[in-house]
């Protein structure tokens, strides 16, 4: 397409502005000629050299002034170059003036608004077509291509805002164009992280209130789409197969030097990389999650985190908790809790127990069971006392459910019960330790009817998962706390039909969702404030059987209610006394889960023996803990 | 203002069976959702509602989700401007081609140069933007004036309206409302002195533009602006 010649166009910023104006008027009438050497400047993008840059400054700044004159059917070349151009391929002289060009048509007539915002959203992200998408990857990865993405979206934001002062209906409009536009899945990683960073920029901005829900739960709906793109069997390659992954996944670590034995070849490092180097949809979730993580941050900063959470609430009722197994996405609301555990921790706590105790749903009753025992075992900085309190209204529940049921084992009929009961019993696996240091929440605990519930003719411990039920008799013995019925040694050894049976298909009776969590960058916001099986576990681990020494669970607990741990003493405060093994281990514990070394008495240990399932299915079979 | 009004609407909201513990709140969402939003069978955009409940009992609608409607009378407020209706809104922007204006806090409106009438001028003032009559100085539109103007078109989908000020019935409703006498005599054609009340209120703004001048003093470049705006008062 051929560049009008300049000395054809000599004319005067004001003659310009009136000749605009008349070939706009022009074309109605059939003549076309100044109006295509327009849409022609208009559509020049490439190698513009000053005086084309001048020109096409002049031009937009010249129709800015007639969009009175612009005609939705009549002007439909010149409409469509204009939304056709997109800032990342100009300078900021250009940029000024077409986003003042799309703030007079914004206003001059309802046609456009739609147009003008979708333009602008699209400007998000760089010109993804395939030439020069990678130009800009390669762009942005320098300090010029920084400067640049400054320039164009501080651009595209302010521009918002006036589009939003003129036309006050325009943030209706935005949400609906920001959701629909969003990048999929597939979406290159920097491009779907850019697009984000402008949503969440949006959502902390002044049209926050009228989009910020939109917003976050369309992001909330794209993390758990990537989730759920993550199928286990692709943590769970073959690569793994060999005597790791056929164990439970706390126990990986315990095997790690087994495996270094093993096969040398296949070091813990290696194996991160493998499953991160070739899983592009784990590394995007994993970026989105940390700017969702560091938006939150933000937000509490400005302490309007209860607001945003409060929405965050609703959608995790929609999406996680419904979507099948979540991996991922649910760290968004564990770390939402770690910054404000007295509000949001309470709110998502009391959800949780009440989607349990009220809902219609069983499978959400199940989840939601689920998700509040590991949220309570696992979140640090929940006090013991309300772990003590939400663990009651559990047990509550429980036994008024059994006290009026009759007849035996019915894991079907009965799963919302066993889910309950499993649940119980994980919590106190991680913390009755903790509790029964303090007197009054000792006799809480005692008070509570887990005797009657677990006694019961509807056998839980036979349903429950082995590992849970083996671990906790262990803790129960070794603490002389319940006087449990019978002797429980028989109890749970061996994965029965039953224990199968509760969770169903779905195998709600291995879900955790707070596992550790296998996504690296997201794990290092994660880890501070996270209770790792390790930490619980080795508290007891040397001098079962005997007494044991409460320091090192108020120790490995010492920081819950504070959120400032160093990093590197997080995973360490078991360690004082010196494993022989724990020392080779010790620099990878920042990295890594829990996990029990040694396997064969330990949480989960026995389970690999009697059960291959879990190893495929759980989630927190971290390549992160190997 | 016109463009409002109020009517009595005679209404059955369906609701899911979900909420029959608090169809209440589940009426007044209903009814939320029909705000600011056009609405053919009301003609109008709904910008609030009274609703009034007549029974308890409520009609259940034979199928899988059993929903069940409450009839309630409901007294609207309706928003449909009609091109020709004199409507009001704040100036929020002013470009020399064009006025800005939000009616109502959500419509937005939108005057182009040709439909504001000749008798207003386009001035940079202190680099803020007005548009000045020619013939009474002290008519001003500037961003936050109330204007008045003529309704020419509305589009539903959007509420966006546009608007016209070439009536001279039109401008800033402060000014209309104090000056009527002087507008609403004047023939177009033919430039009006003051009224006393007019004059009564000159000495007060003069001193406003001497202040104002010394202002400006402080902001070079803008000296020469500011006599010139002087002058034009005095000729006044």
């Amino acid at each position: 397409m051929g560049v009008p010649d300049m000395d054809e166009l000599s004319f005067t910023d004001s003659e310009l502005d009136y000749h605009v104006r008349n070939a706009l008027k022009a074309v109605v009438q059939g003549d076309c000629d100044f109006y295509n050497q327009l849409v022609a400047v208009i559509h020049h993008k490439e190698r513009l050299v000053a005086e084309e840059v001048a020109l096409l400054v002049t031009c937009l700044k010249a129709v800015t002034g007639a969009v009175s004159s612009i005609h939705i059917a009549h002007h439909r070349s010149l409409l469509a170059a204009i939304f056709g151009m997109s800032l990342w391929d100009y300078g900021t002289d250009v940029m000024d003036a077409l986003v003042e060009l799309l703030v007079s048509l914004a206003s001059s007539s309802g046609e456009y608004v739609d147009l003008c915002l979708e333009m602008l959203v699209g400007n998000f992200i760089p010109p993804s077509a395939p030439p020069s998408a990678s130009y800009f990857v390669e762009l942005l990865k320098q300090p010029r291509g920084l400067a640049k993405k400054n320039q164009v979206l501080d651009r595209v934001h302010s521009t918002l805002k006036d589009i939003a002062t003129v036309v006050p209906l325009s943030p209706l409009r935005l949400e609906k164009i920001v959701r629909d536009r969003m990048p999929n899945i597939y979406t290159k990683e920097p491009f779907i992280v850019m697009y984000v960073e402008n949503m969440l920029r949006l959502e902390s901005g002044v049209m926050g209130e009228l989009v910020g829900s939109t917003i976050l739960i369309a992001l909330v709906d794209r993390l758990i789409d990537l989730d759920v793109e993550i199928a286990w069997d692709e943590i769970l390659q073959d690569d793994f197969h060999k005597g790791i992954f056929d164990m439970e996944l706390e126990d990986l670590e315990g095997h790690a030097d087994h495996i270094e034995q093993d096969c040398n070849e296949l070091t813990r490092e290696a194996l991160i990389q493998r499953f991160f180097s070739g899983n592009l949809v784990a590394e995007k979730l994993d970026s989105l999650m940390v700017l969702t993580f560091e938006h939150l941050r933000s937000c509490a900063e400005s302490g309007r985190l209860v607001q945003v959470f409060e929405i965050l609430l609703q959608s995790f009722q929609k999406t996680i908790l419904t979507a099948y197994k979540s991996k991922f996405a649910q760290f968004v609301m564990f770390y939402a809790c770690s910054l404000d555990p007295e509000n949001c921790g309470k709110m998502f706590a009391d959800l949780l127990l009440n989607i349990f105790v009220s809902s219609l749903n069983p499978e959400w009753r199940m989840s939601a069971v689920a998700y509040l025992a590991s949220y309570l075992a696992r979140a640090k900085f929940v006090p013991v006392s309300s772990v003590a309190a939400m663990l009651e209204s559990v047990v509550n529940w429980c036994f008024l459910y059994c006290k009026n049921q009759e007849g035996d084992i019915n894991p079907k009929a009965h799963k919302v019960f066993y889910a309950g009961c499993q649940a119980t019993m994980y919590v106190l696996c991680f913390r009755m330790r903790q509790m029964l240091v303090i007197p009054r929440l000792k006799s809480q605990l005692c008070l509570m009817r887990i005797e009657d519930i677990l006694g019961h003719p509807l056998k839980p411990l036979q349903v429950c998962l082995p590992s849970i039920v083996e671990e906790f008799l262990r803790l129960v013995k070794a603490n002389h706390v319940f006087s449990l019925p019978q002797s429980f040694v028989e109890y749970g050894m061996l994965e029965s039909e039953n224990s199968r049976a509760f969770g169903g298909m779905e195998r709600f009776d291995m879900f955790f969702p707070f596992d550790p969590c296998l996504l690296r960058k997201c794990d290092s916001y994660i880890r501070p404030n996270y209770v790792y099986w390790s930490m619980v576990r080795s508290t007891y681990d040397e001098d079962d059987g005997e007494g044991t020494s409460d320091e090192d669970v108020e120790e490995a607990y010492a920081s819950r209610n504070g959120m400032s741990i160093p990093d590197d003493g997080s995973g360490r405060s078991y360690d004082d006394e010196g494993h022989s093994d724990a020392d080779e281990f010790d620099h990878y514990l920042d990295k890594m889960s829990i996990t029990p070394r040694d396997s064969s008495n330990k949480f989960g240990g026995r389970m690999q023996r009697f059960m291959q399932m879990p190893s495929k299915i759980r989630p927190s079979a971290s390549p992160e803990s190997l | 203002m016109e463009g409002l009004k109020e009517c009595e609407a005679n209404l059955v909201v369906y609701l899911h069976p979900s909420k029959a513990k608090c169809a209440g709140d589940a009426i007044l969402s209903e009814l939320s959702s029909l705000l600011f939003t056009y609405n053919e069978t009301f003609e109008g955009v709904v910008l609030a509602y009274d609703p009034n409940i007549c029974s308890n009992l409520a009609k259940i609608l034979p199928g899988i989700q059993p929903y069940f409607g409450v009839k309630l009378k409901a007294r609207l407020l309706l928003f449909n401007p009609k091109p020709d209706m004199v409507v009001e809104g704040e100036v929020v922007k002013i470009t020399p081609q064009s006025i800005h204006a939000v009616v109502l806090g959500f419509s937005s409106a939108f005057i182009a140069d040709e439909d504001i009438r000749h008798d207003f001028k386009h001035k940079i003032k202190r680099g803020k933007e007005v548009y000045v009559s020619r013939t009474h100085k002290k008519h001003k539109i500037k961003v936050g004036t109330t204007l008045r103007f003529i309704v020419k078109s509305f589009d539903e989908e959007i509420l966006h309206i546009s608007g016209s000020l070439v009536a001279d019935h039109t401008g800033c409703a402060r000014w209309l409302d104090k000056n009527l006498d002087e507008w609403s005599q004047a023939d177009s054609t033919i430039k009006k002195r003051k009224s006393g009340e007019g004059e009564h209120e000159k000495p007060r703004s003069d001193r406003l533009m001497v202040q104002r001048e010394i202002l400006s003093l402080e902001n070079d470049g803008q000296v020469k602006k500011a006599k010139k705006k002087k002058k034009n008062i005095v000729e006044s």
